[in-house]
């Protein structure tokens, strides 16, 4: 690999930049360079939110991410916005459950996860994010190595044992899909 | 012999700049007695205005700061919280207090920064040539308001002690005068309050002083000093506006 | 590199503050730099430092100009608009020889703008920004590593001469996640005899003032001042080439831009031009070097700026105007894009070949 680029997107509140920084710091442990570019503004508040993620065995110029290998999309206005931009042959992860319809494009190669239906199911609503980022890490060979307890122990912090076990159970929820 | 009158030490003996009859020499020594009384002038730092104190930092002995106009309260601030056993005061006038700084001075006062705010008021812009200050009364005639200041126009003038008086961090405000010996008397009290204020952390304490201001009123320092008793005090009264360990002690 | 952490740059600025022994944060809220704010009211109070939310922008220049006149290290933050009210307050801070550090977070303008990223503030920064001849150092990170190494080295520098120091970053800088390790840091101190902590009745008392009312003092004192400054451009200017050796086109920029032309010259590169970037790491004093040196195989200089371009001056001025200096820029809160460099490095290299 040279470089992953991928973008996060979905509705401010559903952990979409927290799946980013999952994803860089992932990176981050394999030695790798990582950057994560979050879109910021009023969009924060309750509108769409997005990060854009490099993970790279070079030094990173561009932190910007126009166009994505992966996009890992948490809602259907965000698929409006981003599924043209993927790079041809690049990879969709979509929460099937809150988007209702398919990828339009043939170019690329699409998984449909029904994470927040799953996360709802499993009693832990706020955690669709980690599901699909779970997928996300099994499916991209690059970042699909190592111990994830490393990475959940750098971005939760250790007063927060029963979320580290919760996050922890969405993303093998993930990888198991 | 017994020395039975003296230049206080710490004000430095330079000819002042100040005009004939002009009152901020009075203030300056006031403020100097105290510092003395105190034996503080060591740990004390002031800081100049801009208006007719800005070069009062060649007069006082203890080190001294020159303040943008009006900000004097926000270096303030700054020189407290970084050397909280230090004293420090700022000297300022209306257009610089009441005006241009009149945020920082609010925001001072509702902190309750542990500073002392020495406040001339003499109803106009000094160093300047004699403008329209915020503390301009009714009628004055300035140079900006060359047919007396009309209040339909310019509106009212600034009664800062009653304004400060409702910020819960405030916790010392009062107006005095330097216009008869009775009142500089006073007036010392009340700066040496301000400054023992401090001392003891009690927080912000304001004191307003009534200055004359003859070059630029046009008037004989003895009719400035008439003009403050006759015109000044009726629409700024004396007194304490507020005094929160006074009122704690009761 | 698993010794490091992934920080903000607004984070990593404010981190790095504290490693320097800066004790003084002053700020006002403002889009895109409010997490500086945030992250050292968290950590002020329990270092035993201050944090303190000022009424204004002036207010908070002042404060950090109260502190600076005790000789302590003092900060503020804020984005472009809020610089233009600390000007007032930078230029005293200049007239006072006070050190002390200004964080800019760039957004678009002129006006309330926008709150996208921006470089659009480069003359303010470098010509002073305030009124009266005065110049301040201005440091132009590249990375949120460089956020937080610039933050230190622009303290020290400010203690080592007594100027105040500008960090000119941006929205994407502030914002933007990287790794950052802060392990290599050695707090400097400096002797500020000059500082008014008090007489103790033991020497002449200090003044801390910028007011010259006798015309020929003040002279004098700006004189002074300036001669300081060649010093300062003699010594302190700083800057990462890439790729520079036989670049026959030089591409120049700082801050984000940078990023995004490094990533256009490796491009330009793997397409057989001879490309190659100059990036500005003090953007005053402006690193006149290696642009005299780069004259003699460079052809065409390529200055990519988020402004209607403004550092490109500098670059004219240090080519002497001896090759052309063409622009390549977004603004408003827009970001150049790779193609969009490396689209014109291709123009002028075919222009060049003609």
């Amino acid at each position: 690999m040279a470089d992953i680029k991928i973008v996060f997107a979905g509705f401010g509140g559903q952990g979409i930049l927290f799946a980013g920084k999952l994803v860089a710091y992932k990176g981050l442990l394999e030695n790798k360079y990582v950057s994560w570019l979050p879109s910021y503004g009023p969009e924060m508040r309750g509108g769409t939110a997005n990060c854009s993620v490099i993970v790279s065995d070079e030094q990173i110029g561009s932190p910007m991410v126009p166009t994505p290998d992966i996009l890992m999309v948490m809602n259907g206005p965000s698929l409006d916005t981003f599924e043209d931009c993927v790079a041809p042959g690049g990879r969709i992860f979509a929460d099937s459950s809150l988007i209702d319809r398919k990828v339009r494009r043939t170019d690329v190669e699409t998984f449909y996860v029904p994470a927040s239906q799953m996360a709802n199911e499993a009693g832990m609503p706020a955690l669709a994010n980690m599901i699909l980022a779970g997928k996300l890490l099994k499916e991209t060979p690059a970042l699909s190595g190592g111990s994830i307890d490393a990475v959940l122990g750098k971005i939760i912090s250790a007063r927060h044992k029963d979320m580290l076990e919760q996050n922890r159970k969405a993303l093998e929820m993930g990888f198991a899909v | 012999m017994s020395i039975v009158f003296e230049a206080p030490k710490s004000l430095i003996d330079v000819p002042r700049h100040y005009c004939p009859g002009c009152t901020h020499g009075i203030i300056h020594r006031l403020v100097a007695e105290v510092i003395d009384e105190l034996g503080i002038e060591g740990r004390t730092v002031g800081i100049a205005p801009v208006g007719c104190a800005v070069v009062a930092y060649d007069y006082f002995r203890c080190d001294m700061v020159e303040a943008a106009h009006g900000r004097a309260p926000a270096v303030a601030t700054g020189l407290k919280r970084a050397m909280p056993e230090n004293i420090i005061f700022s000297y300022q006038g209306d257009g610089d207090l009441a005006s241009i700084g009149m945020a920082e001075t609010v925001h001072a006062a509702a902190r309750g920064e542990n500073i002392t705010v020495i406040f001339v008021n003499n109803a106009i812009y000094g160093m300047t040539g004699g403008q329209m200050a915020p503390t301009t009364l009714p009628g004055q005639v300035t140079q900006t308001s060359p047919y007396g200041r009309d209040t339909a126009t310019t509106g009212f003038p600034i009664r800062v002690c009653e304004l400060l008086r409702e910020l819960d961090g405030a916790q010392y405000l009062e107006r005095v005068s330097v216009d008869c010996v009775k009142n500089v008397l006073q007036a010392k009290k009340a700066i040496k309050k301000a400054f023992v204020n401090q001392i003891e952390g009690r927080g912000f304490s304001l004191v307003e002083i009534l200055s004359s201001c003859p070059t630029n009123w046009g008037m004989t320092p003895q009719d400035a000093l008439r003009w403050i008793e006759e015109k000044m005090i009726p629409y700024y009264p004396l007194g304490v506006y507020k005094d929160a360990a006074a009122k704690e002690a009761q | 590199m698993s010794d490091k952490k992934l920080m903000k740059g607004n984070e990593a600025i404010a981190e790095a503050a504290i490693e320097a022994g800066c004790r003084f944060y002053f700020g006002y809220p403002i889009t895109p730099q409010t997490e500086v704010a945030a992250y050292m009211a968290k950590r002020m109070p329990k270092i035993g430092g201050v944090f303190l939310q000022a009424e204004s922008e002036l207010a908070a220049v002042n404060m950090v100009y109260g502190v600076a006149s005790a000789g302590k290290r003092a900060m503020t933050s804020s984005s472009s608009p809020g610089i233009s009210l600390k000007s007032e307050g930078i230029s005293y801070l200049a007239g006072c020889d006070l050190p002390a550090l200004i964080v800019n977070v760039q957004r678009g303008g002129p006006g309330l703008g926008g709150i996208q990223p921006s470089q659009s503030d480069y003359f303010q920064a470098t010509r002073g920004g305030g009124h009266g001849d005065y110049h301040i150092l201005v440091l132009a990170p590249a990375s949120v590593q460089e956020m937080a190494d610039f933050t230190v080295k622009a303290f020290d520098l400010a203690d080592k001469w007594r100027v105040p120091a500008m960090l000119l970053s941006d929205g994407t800088l502030g914002q933007m996640m990287e790794p950052v390790s802060m392990e290599h840091y050695e707090a400097k101190t400096f002797d500020k005899p000059w500082a008014v902590t008090g007489t103790g009745m033991a020497r002449e008392h200090n003044i801390i003032n910028s007011l010259y009312l006798d015309p020929q003092k003040l002279e004098i004192e700006n004189f002074r001042r300036y001669e300081r400054y060649e010093r300062i451009k003699a010594e302190e200017a700083m800057w990462e080439e890439y790729l520079m050796d036989d670049a026959e086109i030089c591409v120049t920029a700082y801050g984000i831009s940078a990023r995004v032309a490094r990533s256009a010259v490796t491009a330009a590169r793997a397409q057989g031009i001879k490309a190659g970037m100059i990036r500005p790491q003090t953007l005053w004093p402006f690193p006149v070097k290696p642009f005299e040196d780069s004259l003699e195989h460079v052809r065409a200089y390529i200055d990519v700026e988020m402004s209607m371009g403004q550092m490109i001056e500098d670059v004219r001025l240090a080519t002497r105007c001896a090759r052309p200096v063409c622009l390549s820029n977004r603004v408003g809160g827009m970001i150049p894009s790779t193609e969009q460099v490396l689209a014109k490095i291709k123009e002028i290299a075919g222009g060049l070949d003609k």
